[in-house]
């Protein structure tokens, strides 16, 4: 008999885009709102996206670092007992690793602070300044006077929160009281030397900072931290450093990544991704009615013209590629309109969006007043995906119908 | 040798409760290079007969062979590629798709089939020139008149080389001199490359072409005979 024949794929590529503008109009229209709909797709995402990881970076950068090393009964009980020897030299040396761009060691207990007026309890934390700032302690956070100058500099920085309810100054003394390994009351008393703001007024209330040194001599631990923090390139992709550290890490300790450190932070960056995958489905649904309808115009127009290319001798599968192609290239213009268009868009708000008209709003939620879009190759793939798969998908309906059409019948059509 | 067999076709049409017989058992046999035309009323079955043997239209009994294959039971694909590789089809209108000009439509087939692009565009500007057609290549089919698109239509029929064309009143929509002249094509084509044509038309002038004259009504053959043709 005949030849079985193959698919006629260039005849129905070029078939399916001058076919694609017969209509201007209706092509036009489609393109736009295809273009439209990416735009909003690519550009919220990059919106929220930049607001979530400024609020996940602002939280990693005030204490936790990506990976943070701990006695295993610290998190349960954060007392000077569950304490861990300082980094060695041999540790220091594994820290010395492309992973990491910085680590610093801590003294963190609970502890009481008193002015003339109140006391408050507090977490008191001896840190080394060089090393806070190397893990994203902004200096610009001080507000009033100075940050401490090295671990054994022998005054407190404290929040501006705090200040105002311990009703004390910069420059007065105020006293802090803690916990020796003996159990007896270890205090002493500090000069405010700085006052920080910081994202949100509560951390303000919580955390005061002394030098580390000195904070060990006051609670007699010298040689001990409370915890090790170490920070490395891509939050999101914290698996290689949180191997490397725990290979080098002594045994006997616990190593956790910050999503587990802070389990509100790391659930923040999963619930975004499968917001985003939502929304892009959101306005993709919202697009594909226009697409089918549009491609059933196109079909319901050309029925004769099918029915004229079956008796030709075109095969049903050849009908449905030309239809799918013909919507794939439809889809494949608005993309790239689309993505030109967010990405435009994106590059001049590069310097970050002032929202401090709702800035009160925003720090409540942990974010700041600037909101700088963060467009994503990830972002990107995953809405032009999400259109061209689902597109497609949509695009079977009128394409499979074009093919079941029975010659006879089509060509009849007037 | 005979090309088409067609045994005791039949085809019915439910129209409200009335049954329309639109073949009722017909029996042909149809000879390689045979020219004939298939004259009759409207309704009488001409239509339904060509579409049968094209393969376009089920039948609900009776079989077909073409070259002795019996092709009334193929599947869709099958039948798909019976038409691209041996039936070449002319329609009374509409025969050309739009957005093509007239050689890229008379090239289609032979895309389809896999025919090499230079090959493809030395044969159809070929037959172009065949049909009267020169210089118009490039023309889509809003540019071109009525018998201009009939005769890119034929073209496209018998470009491939097919051994059958199936034409179902291709001069309807045509003046006098252009039928005449589409008609001297369809009889050359028959006498020097042996095409076989069946030709479904009320055209006395069109039959006079025809060495076989085959009348239907109602869904019958109810003559059959050859004739000096000119």
């Amino acid at each position: 008999m005949s030849k079985a024949s193959t698919l006629p794929v260039a005849a129905m590529t070029r078939l399916a885009w001058r076919n694609l503008w017969r209509n201007l109009r209706r092509t036009l229209i489609m393109l736009l709102a295809i273009a439209v709909g990416v735009w909003a797709m690519i550009f919220m995402t990059a919106l929220m996206r930049g607001m979530v990881d400024e609020m996940i970076k602002d939280g990693i950068n005030s204490l936790p670092g990506y990976v943070q090393i701990h006695n295993p009964e610290f998190r349960d009980d954060p007392s000077i007992e569950n304490s861990l020897e300082e980094p060695g030299e041999e540790f220091q040396g594994a820290l010395l690793g492309p992973e990491v761009t910085g680590w610093t060691s801590r003294v963190r207990v609970p502890a009481m602070i008193s002015s003339e007026r109140d006391n408050r309890g507090v977490t008191l934390l001896g840190v080394d300044p060089d090393g806070e700032i190397a893990l994203g302690f902004d200096r610009h956070s001080i507000v009033q006077g100075r940050f401490l100058t090295g671990p054994d500099d022998k005054g407190l920085v404290i929040g501006r929160k705090l200040l105002e309810r311990l009703e004390t100054d910069l420059g007065k003394r105020v006293v802090v009281m803690s916990q020796d390994p003996e159990n007896n009351v270890a205090d002493r008393g500090f000069r405010v030397v700085g006052v920080y703001k910081a994202k949100l007024a509560s951390l303000e209330e919580a955390f005061i900072y002394a030098g580390r040194s000195t904070v060990q001599s006051l609670l007699k631990m010298d040689g001990k931290v409370s915890e090790i923090a170490i920070a490395g390139k891509d939050y999101r992709e914290v698996g290689p450093l949180l191997q490397t550290v725990v290979d080098a890490a002594p045994n006997g300790v616990e190593v956790l990544p910050w999503m587990e450190l802070d389990s509100y932070l790391g659930m923040m960056m999963g619930v975004m991704d499968g917001f985003v995958l939502v929304w892009v489905i959101v306005i993709f649904l919202a697009l594909s009615f226009g697409l089918v309808n549009t491609l059933m115009m196109a079909v319901f127009e050309r029925v004769r013209e099918i029915g004229l290319m079956q008796a030709l001798g075109m095969r049903p599968a050849a009908i449905l590629y030309q239809v799918l192609m013909e919507s794939l290239l439809l889809l494949l213009l608005g993309l790239l309109a689309g993505n030109l268009l967010a990405i435009a868009s994106i590059l001049p708000l590069r310097e970050g969006i002032d929202i401090s008209v709702v800035a009160q709003g925003m720090e409540m939620m942990g974010a700041g007043s600037m909101l700088y879009p963060a467009l994503t190759l990830h972002d990107l793939i995953m809405a032009n995906s999400v259109v061209i798969v689902l597109g497609l998908l949509t695009s079977l309906l009128p394409a499979w119908r074009a093919s079941q059409y029975k010659p006879v019948e089509a060509i009849a059509k007037i | 040798m005979t090309a088409i067999r067609c045994v005791e076709l039949c085809k019915y049409y439910q129209q409200g409760d009335a049954v329309i017989k639109a073949l009722d058992h017909v029996t042909l046999d149809i000879d390689e290079g045979s020219f004939i035309c298939l004259s009759g009323p409207s309704g009488s079955g001409k239509t339904t007969l060509l579409n049968a043997i094209g393969g376009l239209d089920a039948l609900d009994s009776g079989e077909i062979h073409i070259d002795g294959d019996r092709v009334d039971q193929l599947g869709k694909g099958p039948l798909a590629d019976l038409r691209l590789h041996h039936i070449g089809f002319v329609f009374q209108a509409y025969n050309l798709i739009p957005v093509l000009t007239a050689r890229e439509n008379v090239e289609f087939v032979m895309q389809v089939q896999g025919v090499p692009a230079r090959q493809r565009r030395e044969k159809s500007l070929a037959i172009l020139r065949e049909v009267g057609l020169e210089g118009m290549e490039n023309r889509r089919p809003a540019q071109l008149s009525g018998g201009q698109q009939q005769r890119v239509a034929v073209a496209r029929a018998i470009v491939s080389q097919p051994k059958l064309v199936l034409a179902d009143e291709p001069t309807a929509n045509l003046d006098s001199e252009t039928a005449k002249h589409l008609m001297e094509l369809f009889s050359e084509l028959n006498e020097h490359h042996n095409v076989t044509f069946l030709i479904a038309t009320h055209d006395e002038r069109v039959m006079r072409y025809a060495a076989r004259l085959i009348k239907m009504q109602d869904g019958k053959v109810i003559s059959d005979k050859a004739q000096i043709s000119n």
